[in-house]
């Protein structure tokens, strides 16, 4: 068991999160954004129950994206200024491996932390226990596939000055399907439909992404370090 | 120095070298920078590559490492491409760029302990703490990084290749921002190294005293930009 541990995965996984352990504000600023992002719109439409309990999901889902866009550049780039990168790649081990455990690290950080947050937020647009239930299982499907594809646009953008914007174009549009089944699904549900279908897909998205996801950006991270 | 020609006809690879480099030619930038790179090592022997800046060391220690490819050439490690397994290559070299892959918020034992779990040698805690001592950072074990000099990370990177149990180190500037006090245990680190069978790549401004045989591999294209003939023989 204490082999286990020590693999090279687990090193990874525990140094990023060391490493945000000491970096607390910028793992913190995506969270705070999706909060303050949710928050504004309540305050600007008015207790209008209907209306807010109508986009309150859309709006949920909307604000998980950009918030886990925001701190989706960071992947790769201080390894990349430190010489980690280097070492990942220089390891005996999978490079994709070692990508998985940053991935899986990031969503720990940045997703995780909205997952949990989202049904508390979801009060805020009067949203139905059950609803509210429904929005957190697909935040939890959907946002490894947030990490999954960032890490792609990350390991793409690596070394670029404009880098920021660049992730914003590339990955938003890889995000539409997410965004559609995800906010979709509680739509749903409180229209009273059934919401196998879109849990089906986001678990499907989830599966495919975290398969080809490491494999793409560790060839990516490869070119970008020749 | 022995020209090219003298490996041209002996095609096959001999066991006897760890690491033998041939017809090697590398680009950067869509320039061409090396060209023609022949030199093998023994286990127990060393290579000094000098060459002034932008003479392509940097490159060629990158390509060797398989970090970057080659236009053309072969590298062989043990007698097989390196490139065909590239698994066993890796887990037999220890790569000391200038980017020293340590991380400033966490303390040198932390960094240790990640990378020579990633680079798949673990070791524990006290072996760690132990090399540390042995590199002169007593008490700074707990520190961040942050919070130490240029020169004591450098010595943090150095117990980390004294854990290495990598048969080939590649080191490139190692005696950057080091004192002499550090140059004198980084030495005698390369010796224990090169006693113990090991081979040694370096790229250094400095002349290097070492204890057993090396050889020296001058990177000289100022004259010639596009045909260089380069070659050492250890």
């Amino acid at each position: 068991m204490k082999d286990f541990w020590e693999n090279a995965f687990w090193a990874v996984l525990k140094r990023d999160l060391q490493v945000a352990l000491q970096r607390r504000v910028e793992v913190l600023s995506g969270l705070f954004f999706f909060v303050v992002v949710a928050t504004l719109f309540p305050l600007a439409i008015g207790p209008e129950l209907e209306l807010l309990r109508r986009i309150g999901p859309g709006i949920l889902w909307v604000g998980a994206l950009l918030s886990s866009m925001l701190t989706q550049g960071r992947l790769f780039e201080s390894d990349w200024q430190d010489g980690t990168l280097e070492q990942l790649v220089l390891s005996p081990n999978s490079l994709s491996l070692l990508v998985l455990a940053k991935i899986l690290a990031h969503w720990v950080l940045c997703g995780l932390p909205l997952v949990l947050i989202a049904p508390l937020l979801g009060l805020m647009f009067d949203l139905p226990t059950n609803a509210d239930l429904i929005l957190l299982v697909t935040l939890m499907l959907g946002t490894p596939v947030l990490s999954c594809l960032g890490a792609i646009a990350g390991a793409l953008t690596l070394g670029l000055r404009s880098a920021g914007v660049l992730i914003a174009l590339l990955v938003l549009p890889l995000f539409v399907p997410v965004l559609i089944f995800g906010a979709g699904a509680v739509e749903s549900f409180a229209a009273g439909l059934g919401v196998q279908a879109h849990l089906s897909m986001l678990a499907a998205l989830l599966v495919v992404s975290i398969f080809f996801s490491p494999l793409v950006c560790a060839q990516a991270l490869r070119v970008a370090l020749e | 120095m022995i020209l090219a020609s003298y490996l041209l006809h002996t095609h096959s690879v001999s066991q006897s070298y760890v690491l033998e480099v041939q017809h090697l030619a590398l680009s950067r930038g869509g320039r061409k920078l090396l060209s023609a790179i022949n030199f093998s090592l023994k286990p127990g022997s060393w290579l000094h590559v000098k060459g002034d800046n932008g003479s392509g060391k940097t490159s060629l220690l990158r390509v060797i490492s398989c970090l970057a490819p080659a236009d053309a050439g072969e590298i062989f490690w043990q007698g097989q491409k390196t490139v065909a397994d590239k698994e066993e290559f890796l887990r037999n070299i220890h790569f000391l760029g200038h980017k020293l892959a340590l991380k400033e918020e966490l303390s040198p034992l932390e960094n240790l302990l990640a990378n020579c779990c990633v680079m798949g040698s673990p070791h524990s805690k006290d072996e760690l703490v132990q090399a540390l001592h042995l590199m002169g950072l007593k008490g700074r074990e707990h520190t961040p990084l942050a919070h130490l000099s240029q020169g004591q990370k450098r010595r943090v990177a150095l117990a980390g290749l004294r854990l290495s149990n990598a048969l080939l180190w590649i080191l490139d500037e190692p005696l950057v921002a080091l004192d002499t006090p550090g140059v004198t245990l980084l030495l005698s680190l390369m010796n224990e190294h090169l006693k113990r069978g090991g081979a040694i790549i370096l790229t250094s401004h400095q002349a290097l005293e070492l204890e057993s045989s090396g050889s020296v591999l001058h990177l000289d294209n100022s004259s010639f930009p596009h045909k260089n003939l380069l070659s050492a023989q250890v």
